[in-house]
């Protein structure tokens, strides 16, 4: 780096306020601050890599939900009369079988963790206020938490002759 | 339009736009599944009653609309893990969008039928 640019890096504060460097050049608005040198005071490990793992566990989820969840269209909404024939009797059919209990508790599970954290990105992306922020992924781990223990409770518990 | 809310544009842009509008859409329609699912711990009758409104046609033809976002960000999710994982996906994404929208084509055009076929037998007979 020239000692010209060197001069004109914004500290990161500003680094996303688009004023970057001031150059007239919109490619040079957005202005990231380098990577501040390592010190012996700093911590071997700074952060997890909980983010690659997210980023990881939307791509493996993703795969097997396609599977999961088309074939759930298949069979409930389009084989069979589509939507005529759904009703708790039906239900009840399904349900007698631990293979399709086990592929919709599967469904519940995987579909709640890959949508609430793709909705967590979207919050990350566009809310900009820290409080906002914390508030829209505190709602958002509460509605989850609630819909996953719901959904697997309905399923372990359910009662063909209730 | 102001500037910098186009960020590319083309291809790339828009099918992210795509997949992050049907993400959501899918992602409140679970929520609102489960809690209708979960009816039939209540009743028989609770259960079949709130089905009842997935029987009407203007719920049908969400039932269509639903399938459309499922199926176009399933088929668009597959061309992302290909563009990640696969060496040459970068260089080939564009023509893995169109091939995603062709496919999305053939297969809404073979769902018309099976998904709205209770609302066209209610109104045609059948």
């Amino acid at each position: 780096m020239s000692a010209e640019t060197k001069d004109l890096v914004v500290p990161s504060l500003q680094a996303h306020t688009g004023q970057g460097l001031g150059t007239g050049n919109p490619a040079d608005a957005f202005v990231v601050e380098p990577a501040r040198a390592r010190t012996k005071k700093t911590p071997r490990r700074t952060r997890t890599n909980f983010e690659m793992l997210a980023w990881l566990f939307m791509r493996l989820s993703g795969v097997v939900l396609v599977v999961l969840v088309l074939g759930h269209l298949l069979i409930n909404l389009m084989l069979d009369g589509g939507v005529s024939k759904i009703s708790f009797a039906f239900v009840a059919g399904r349900w007698a079988s631990p293979f399709w209990q086990i592929w919709d508790l599967l469904m519940l599970w995987l579909a709640m963790l890959h949508g609430s954290n793709g909705m967590r990105t979207v919050i990350n992306d566009y809310a900009e206020k820290d409080a906002t922020r914390l508030w829209l992924k505190g709602l958002l781990a509460v509605a989850t938490v609630f819909t996953v223990v719901l959904g697997t409770l309905v399923i372990f518990t359910f009662d063909p002759n209730i | 339009m102001p500037a910098g809310t186009l960020y590319r544009g083309r291809e790339g842009m828009w099918s992210w736009v795509a997949h992050r509008v049907t993400g959501v859409l899918i992602f409140f329609f679970l929520f609102a599944h489960v809690l209708d699912t979960a009816l039939v711990r209540v009743s028989p009758e609770a259960y079949d009653s709130v089905i009842a409104t997935y029987k009407m046609w203007l719920v049908n033809l969400m039932e269509y609309g639903l399938v459309a976002a499922i199926l176009f960000h399933a088929l668009n999710g597959l061309r992302v893990v290909a563009v990640d994982f696969w060496a040459k996906g970068p260089k080939y994404q564009k023509q893995m969008l169109w091939t995603v929208v062709g496919i999305w084509i053939v297969l809404m055009g073979g769902a018309f039928y099976p998904v709205l076929q209770h609302t066209l037998r209610t109104w045609f007979g059948g």
